[in-house]
């Protein structure tokens, strides 16, 4: 039986989580699906109709899925969960708050946040903020998965999926959008982009971020931050990278004025190279970091953004 | 209006955890552990709306080893006012907590359950969920702010994004996030307190439920170390080496 992969979108936009999620169900069935749940969604299904190993594509256009709320998602994949064995959601805030939904109502277990398929049962997946690794079997049943995507390469482009149609199902009708604020931004998003440039504690306030900004923009960085600069109001909450924020693994990774709390290392420590600024060369972001300085980033950060030249 | 807080014992988050060496889990011998802190975050949030009149009573709910009754003591003292623990030693899936949760929100209609968005133990990230879909609620997950009106609760949750509010019927699930509150300490009093009031005491059998696992775990491990690395002097050098990795 195929695989169905809940597609991640915004704005008439498929998320690079889409393609990272089918990698992972294409390692666990040979046939892949993607439901698009949506409103105006044509740009989308079109878009996931492109992904290679993509067989098919579910679109449920609708106003009810316009917010992805969890209630009615969960009901329209109900809808044709009996054709798949396994069903797999990127470990979005959508996917978190739908699959468990799926899962609970097929009485069967759901993995989360994988990071490699060992076998097409078999899964790895970090717990304790990664200082452990699981493995983990499905022995029967329906398979339901969130996937960490930063683990996974995206799948190529080239492929040409048919579009389908599918209705939307009934709406329990007991949860309604109301309003939302997103950051924006035009720097490119936490878990697409190839390098980052993160912020603790350290920053020592909102109007001092302007320091990591510059850098940022110098190498076409992504922001992040720790949750001390979050809970401290310096930046929105959607920068906080970490075992309870965002997972990243980008090529760069430039933590600043951060200690390097277990918490925090757990969403950066795959990155392919850390850079670490911290005045206390006994933080323990030395520890992950490939190339440390010792140093008041308050001389560091502009020093550093003359460097790039 | 009554809210349930299920709360869990779980290492402390500054426990540095140690995989066991014949690879079966991790090291729990004589470790520190805690209540979760998204629950204890529940907790808060529980007893904010009951000090501000929205909400009458707080009973808390925990599923594990007897020592759980230190966990559902913690958030007595913080103000909760029972708890129920359900005994279960070993470990439980996502699942069957959910359904052990379901009889207990059968037995005690609540209007709101809060709970914690995931324990910092599993990183699972589902009961929450799961139990919404089992009673057939709506959910509000991770929450940063509430706000109850009458028989709907808007809640602001943390998105990728940013932050999104929606509104639900009630009775509903709620699951935290971490800037929902800052958790007080309990006061000496208070754990003096805490001592005295009641934990009721049931099995999972006895709430009805089959809590065998659907999970193989089929190892843990070690995840894999970076290698060291070098000290640069200044942002020049930096940048240098940075080149020579060819990242830019
Ligand atoms: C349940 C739970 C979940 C959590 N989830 C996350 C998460 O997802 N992400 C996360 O990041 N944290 C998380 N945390 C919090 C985590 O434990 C740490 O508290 C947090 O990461 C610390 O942030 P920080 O490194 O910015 O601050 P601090 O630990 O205070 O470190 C600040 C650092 O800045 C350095 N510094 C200060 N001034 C300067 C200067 N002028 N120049 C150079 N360096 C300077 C200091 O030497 C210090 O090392 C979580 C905690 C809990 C309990």
């Amino acid at each position: 039986m195929p695989a169905l992969v809940l597609a991640e979108h915004d704005k008439g936009r498929l998320s690079e989580a889409t393609a990272k999620t089918v990698t992972a169900a294409a390692q666990i069935s040979d046939t892949v699906h993607v439901l698009v749940a949506g409103q105006n969604i044509a740009s989308v299904s079109a878009a996931a109709a492109e992904i290679q190993g993509v067989a098919r594509v579910l679109a449920a256009d609708d106003a009810r899925y316009a917010h992805q709320l969890a209630e009615p998602l969960a009901e329209l994949i109900l809808s044709v969960a009996s054709k798949y064995d396994a069903i797999l959601a990127p470990a979005t805030a959508t996917g978190k708050s739908t699959l468990p939904r799926v899962a609970a109502r097929l009485d069967v277990a759901q993995v989360s946040e994988i990071v490699a398929v060992e076998a097409p049962d078999t899964f790895l997946r970090p717990i304790y903020a990664g200082n452990a690794i699981q493995k983990i079997q499905i022995p029967s049943g329906v398979k339901v998965i969130t996937v960490r995507t930063s683990a996974f390469k995206a799948a190529p482009l080239g492929g040409n999926a048919i579009i389908e149609t599918v209705a939307p199902a009934a709406d329990p009708g007991t949860s309604r959008f109301t309003s939302e604020n997103l950051s924006v931004s035009l720097r490119p998003e936490l878990t697409n982009a190839r390098i980052i440039v993160s912020g603790g504690r350290g920053m020592g306030s909102k109007e001092n971020f302007i320091l990591l900004e510059r850098i940022a923009d110098k190498m076409g960085a992504g922001l992040g931050a720790s949750r001390a600069a979050v809970d401290a109001g310096f930046v929105p909450n959607d920068y906080q990278v970490g075992q309870t924020g965002k997972i990243v693994a980008p090529e760069l990774y430039i933590a600043v004025g951060i200690s390097g709390a277990i918490q925090h290392l757990a969403g950066m420590k795959d990155s392919k190279i850390v850079v670490a600024i911290n005045k206390d060369e006994n933080a323990p972001i030395f520890g992950v970091a490939d190339y440390g300085l010792v140093a008041d980033l308050f001389e560091a950060l502009p020093e550093l953004e003359r460097a790039l030249g | 209006m009554k809210v349930l807080v299920p709360v869990k014992r779980v290492i402390d988050f500054n426990v540095a955890v140690r995989v066991k060496t014949d690879g079966s889990g991790v090291e729990l011998a004589n470790v520190k552990m805690s209540i979760n802190p998204f629950d204890e975050i529940a907790v808060e949030e529980a007893l904010r709306l009951k000090e501000k009149g929205t909400v009458t009573e707080v009973v808390a709910v925990s599923i594990g080893p007897a020592q759980a009754s230190e966990t559902l003591r913690t958030a007595m003292a913080m103000g909760a006012d029972r708890g129920i623990l359900i005994r279960h030693d070993g470990e439980l899936e996502p699942l069957a907590v959910a359904k052990i949760l379901k009889s207990v929100v059968e037995e005690e209609k609540p209007g709101l359950v809060i709970m914690g968005k995931q324990a910092i133990d599993d990183d699972c990230n589902q009961t929450g969920q799961m139990l919404a879909a089992l009673l057939n609620w709506p959910q509000g997950t991770f929450a940063s702010k509430l706000e109850i009106g009458d028989g709907h609760i808007q809640v602001t949750r943390e998105v990728d994004g940013g932050l999104q509010t929606i509104d639900l019927d009630m009775p509903a699930i709620i699951t935290t996030d971490l800037r929902l509150n800052e958790p007080r300490y309990a006061s000496l009093p208070n754990i003096m307190k805490a001592r005295k009031k009641p934990i009721a005491e049931k099995t999972a059998p006895e709430c009805g439920v089959d809590v065998s696992p659907r999970l193989k775990i089929l190892g843990v491990s070690e995840p894999s170390k970076r290698r060291t690395g070098t000290r640069v002097a200044n942002a020049g050098e930096l940048v240098t080496k940075l080149r020579e990795a060819g990242v830019f």
